[in-house]
């Protein structure tokens, strides 16, 4: 893994739907109406539906050209997210994740590998929008599933 | 232009969350594309030593978004929100947000506000603890950051 170390996806345009972030809202059960009412987003200013904070991690980053993220025993880590301007329907942002960071740990519960990414939301013309810092943690030895991610 | 003025170490209103249901889980698998079983096939979470399905992580740091964004209000952004995912969150579980402020620093006509975050379930586990910063006093086109020219 540890071979891919500073490989990036080939950016992913994501087009920010208004239904998605309602449907996004409606799950989280937060009521707060710049996510559902696109005449109240506009009468403060916004073009349209603004997206709630953690939204972005919705985003598709693409994947590492010739590597595949095990999908049995991930635990989500850490997540910290960057804003540069809130995202808000009608955003077409290209979106890419690049592994900054492969490391062992071996703890109570075995042998741990922290993956860390770093993934990027920009405008069409390179300006980004929201950046992301993801660590999740891969037990090669945990059985099925077994993750809180 | 805007009143509320933060200080060190006063509290972010806390953000008490209805129980956490299994049709949540569902509908936030589905709203975000996370379709991970062991959040919504309770054998599968069962054969993966977990006891039950539990709740996505993100979905407890979402909590702890609306309790920021609350706070914040309309004249202020949010500009890093980070956590560590450290307890399971299960269907039933009473999720409370509460943060507090740390650091405080002037600007322009608001402030640059640092404040520690956490979510804690009813029985005082601790499900994601991090930090924020968030602007406020913001002008209406720089908090919403459509007013054409960005900073």
């Amino acid at each position: 893994m540890k071979g891919f170390v500073g490989q990036s996806s080939r950016p992913v345009a994501n087009e920010v739907e208004k239904g998605a972030i309602r449907r996004f809202a409606a799950a989280i059960g937060d009521d707060n109406p710049l996510y559902r009412d696109e005449n109240f987003a506009r009468q403060l200013g916004y073009r349209s539906l603004v997206a709630p904070p953690t939204f972005p991690r919705t985003f598709d980053f693409g994947a590492i050209p010739g590597w595949t993220l095990p999908t049995d025993g991930l635990i989500h880590g850490e997540e910290r997210i960057f804003y540069h301007r809130p995202v808000v329907a009608g955003d077409v942002l290209y979106c890419r994740r690049t592994l900054v960071d492969v490391f062992e740990k071996s703890g109570s519960i075995g042998q741990m590998i922290f993956l860390v990414f770093h993934q990027v939301a920009a405008e069409a013309d390179g300006d980004v929008v929201v950046e992301l810092r993801s660590s999740i943690i891969h037990r090669p030895t945990a059985d099925v599933g077994g993750g809180m991610a | 232009m805007n009143g509320k003025r933060w200080r060190v170490g006063e509290a972010l209103p806390e953000l008490v969350k209805p129980p956490v249901t299994q049709i949540q889980l569902v509908q936030y698998s589905g709203a975000s594309g996370d379709f991970n079983p062991i959040h919504t096939v309770e054998a599968f979470a069962k054969a993966a030593g977990l006891g039950g399905v539990i709740a996505h992580g993100m979905l407890t740091m979402a909590f702890v978004g609306q309790m920021l964004t609350d706070a914040i209000g309309e004249r202020g952004q949010l500009l890093e929100f980070g956590v560590r995912f450290r307890g399971m969150v299960r269907p039933g579980d009473v999720i409370t947000c509460r943060g507090t402020v740390t650091e405080v620093s002037d600007v322009d006509a608001g402030q640059v506000v640092t404040a520690s975050v956490e979510a804690v379930t009813q029985d005082g586990t601790v499900a994601v603890r991090g930090d924020a910063t968030f602007r406020t006093g913001l002008g209406r086109a720089e908090a919403t950051g459509q007013g054409g020219e960005r900073g």
